[in-house]
Formats: structure tokens, C-alpha cells, sequence
């Protein structure tokens, strides 16, 4: 199809018809010399433009509502537009993944940090009885220090099972503490459902206005936004499609080697 | 050695000093974002600065030209632990005068190399 279709998109047919005939109408006015009807037809091809606005002014008002309507918002009372508004949900929602999420970091590593000193003692204790133990099998030791170590190696048994019952608690609580993707993992899900439909919605929407538009012949300056690399833009996503983006700390260090460092 | 770690997550912020400690850096503070790190920098008397890059408020990389600009702070080694992957970032963090450069997510071996690359450089 040719540029001249393209131009007639959201003109019904009936419209442009009757632009070219009364257009044609008004040359041969001009041209026979007959001034006065020559100006009840511009008034005429300025009918059939203010007419086809409001009939696409009309088209728009209505798939407003649709779209809002799409959007469940009851645009009547402040509380139900509040109350119904999914939009206000989904981002509930998303709050409620940033604290879950930053709950289980948060149980896992205390359950880490409480962790880690345990396996330190063991170890520890561990080395000091083994260097005991070397002197005793050479025979390096005093009857009273035989019996000194007897007690050790028994406290040692003893806390080695309730220390090594607490490290398979916590490991299990941080297992448990993973439970949120699940959770979260749902939650996203539908707010990406969410996300969807509203861009649709408003794709409908900006297809309307461009209609209007056309009509009327009004041109937007929109002028381009960028994000602010020197702000900060956020982990990449798709990264490894992307030629101005590195893929992991390899291309860092790439990057970096090449500069010089 | 003092360490100030700065990062707008307090989970990011934990497992860094997590790992620091690990490294035998017991030393450490916190500030959430430049506005907050850049006083304490100025009156702390730090040996290493670990920073984020996307923060609200002042973001790590004009802490760090803040930094470099500071008669008493510019010879401060800045590491930066970061999910900004373009390479203009990188570029310009670099030309801003930052000592290293780790991008999130990272291993505990990563943070440990770029560290001590770092000490040995200013040895």
C-alpha cells in the first residue's frame, strides 16, 4: 500500500469522499469565477471536518470508558476508585515482595552469622584434642593429663551433638526461609499479567489519539527522555544480547585491562 | 584499616561486611547512600571506601568524583561493587579515578582478588 492510504487512516471513507468532491467542487467555482458559492463550500468542507471530530471525539470518550472500565476503576467515589484501583494493588503487591524478599535475606543471614561461630569452635576444639591426642599415642603424656584430656574428649562428644544439632536446625530454618519464591514468584506473575493487559489497554488508547490527531493536524514535540547513566540505571537485563552492556566480571576486567588498568 | 561501606540495601551492605570480615576487615561503617557516606568520609579518617553505584540521593559515582575532589580525600581507594553493566559506566568510573571494579552479582573470590589487587597497588 501507498503513503496516500496511510494518510487516510482513521478518515472514513465517506469523509474523504466527500473532501475530494467538495474540494473539486471549489476549483471550478474559482475558476467559473463564482465567488459566493465558493465560500458556502468552504463552509461546507469546514462542516465535514468539525463533524468527522466530533464523531472521532465521540469514538475516544468511548473507549476512555472502556479502557477505565478495563482497568476496574469506578471513577464515582474516591474510596471505590482507591479500593478497586489494581493498579494500587499491584503495587501493595510489589511491596509486599520487597519485604518478603528482604525478611528471608535478612532470617538467612542471621541464621549464618549464628552459624558460623559454632563450626569455629568445633574446629577448633577439634585441632586442640587432635594435637592432644598425637602426644598421648607418643606417649608424651602425664598420667594426670591422660585424665585431664578423658574429660575433654567427653565434653567435646557431648557438644559436638548439640552443636552439630543446631547447625542442621538452622540449616533447615534457612531452607525454610526460602519459602518466599514461591510466594513472590505468584505475586509477580500476576502483576506482569497486570502489566500486560494495561499496556494494551493503553496501546488502545494512544491509536484513538492519533485519530484525533489526524484530524485536527496537531503535530507533538515529545521530547526524548534518557536514563541517566551517570544516576545509575540498574542490573541489565538480556545482557548477553547487548553489545554496550557487559556480560559478568570477566568483561569487567576485559574492559578495564584495555584502559590500562 | 577502617572500611565505610555504602549501599542503599541493608542486605547488599550486610553481606559485604559479611565477607570483609571474613577477609580479616573487622573495621567497618555503613552509609546508605553519598549524602550520607561523604560527611562521615570527611570526619572518619577511612583507609577504603565500597560503594554502590545506583542510589537515591547522591549516587556512588558522584561520591566518587566528591572524592577525588576532596584535597583530603582523593587519594581514598574506592572500590565499586555495582549492578551498572554498560560499558560507558564503566568507562567513565574509571576515568573518575575508581580503583576497582566488581558487578553485581559477584563471588566472595571476586571481592577478595579486586581487594587485595587494590593493597598491593598502593603498597
Amino acid at each position: 500500500m501507498t503513503d496516500k492510504n496511510e494518510n487516510h487512516q482513521g478518515l472514513d471513507p465517506e469523509v474523504t469522499e466527500k473532501l475530494q468532491q467538495q474540494s473539486s467542487e471549489l476549483a471550478e467555482c474559482i475558476s467559473s469565477g463564482d465567488y459566493a458559492r465558493a465560500m458556502s463550500v468552504i463552509n461546507e468542507l469546514s462542516e465535514v471536518r468539525d463533524q468527522s471530530l466530533y464523531r472521532e471525539v465521540g469514538r475516544l470518550t468511548r473507549s476512555l470508558h472502556e479502557a477505565i472500565r478495563n482497568f476496574q476503576i469506578d471513577a464515582r467515589s474516591a474510596e471505590q476508585k482507591e479500593a478497586l484501583s489494581k493498579m494500587s494493588d499491584a503495587s501493595d503487591r510489589l511491596a509486599y515482595v520487597v519485604q518478603m524478599t528482604s525478611q528471608a535475606a535478612n532470617r538467612t543471614m542471621d541464621l549464618v552469622e549464628e552459624s558460623m561461630p559454632v563450626a569455629h569452635t568445633m574446629r577448633d576444639e577439634a585441632t586442640a584434642l587432635r594435637d592432644e591426642w598425637q602426644r598421648l599415642r607418643r606417649r608424651e603424656m602425664e598420667p594426670a593429663e591422660f585424665r585431664e584430656l578423658y574429660g575433654r574428649i567427653d565434653r567435646f562428644f557431648a557438644g559436638l551433638a548439640t552443636d552439630s544439632d543446631t547447625l542442621y536446625s538452622n540449616l533447615s530454618e534457612i531452607l525454610l526461609a526460602q519459602d518466599f519464591q514461591d510466594l513472590t514468584g505468584q505475586v509477580i506473575q500476576k502483576v506482569t499479567a497486570l502489566v500486560k493487559e494495561v499496556e494494551e489497554n493503553l496501546l488502545g488508547l494512544v491509536v484513538m489519539a492519533s485519530h484525533v490527531d489526524q484530524l485536527t493536524g496537531t503535530v507533538h514535540q515529545i521530547e526524548e527522555k534518557e536514563e541517566s547513566a551517570e544516576k545509575g540505571v540498574g542490573p541489565q537485563i538480556k545482557a548477553e544480547e547487548r553489545d554496550d552492556v557487559v556480560s559478568g566480571q570477566d568483561d569487567v576486567d576485559d574492559l578495564l585491562s584495555s584502559l590500562g588498568f | 584499616m577502617k572500611i565505610l561501606i555504602v549501599d542503599d540495601f541493608s542486605t547488599m551492605r550486610r553481606i559485604i561486611k559479611n565477607l570483609l570480615r571474613d577477609l580479616g576487615f573487622t573495621n567497618t561503617d555503613e552509609a546508605d547512600d553519598g549524602n550520607t557516606a561523604l560527611p562521615m568520609l570527611r570526619s572518619g579518617k577511612y583507609d577504603f571506601l565500597v560503594t554502590d553505584w545506583n542510589m537515591p540521593g547522591m549516587s556512588g559515582f558522584d561520591l566518587l568524583k566528591a572524592v577525588r575532589a576532596d584535597e583530603n580525600l582523593k587519594n581514598l581507594p574506592v572500590l565499586m561493587v555495582t549492578a551498572e553493566a554498560k560499558r560507558d559506566q564503566i568507562v567513565a568510573a574509571a576515568q573518575a579515578g575508581v580503583n576497582g571494579y566488581v558487578v553485581k552479582p559477584f563471588t566472595a573470590a571476586v571481592l577478595k582478588e579486586k581487594i587485595e589487587k587494590i593493597f598491593e597497588r598502593i603498597q
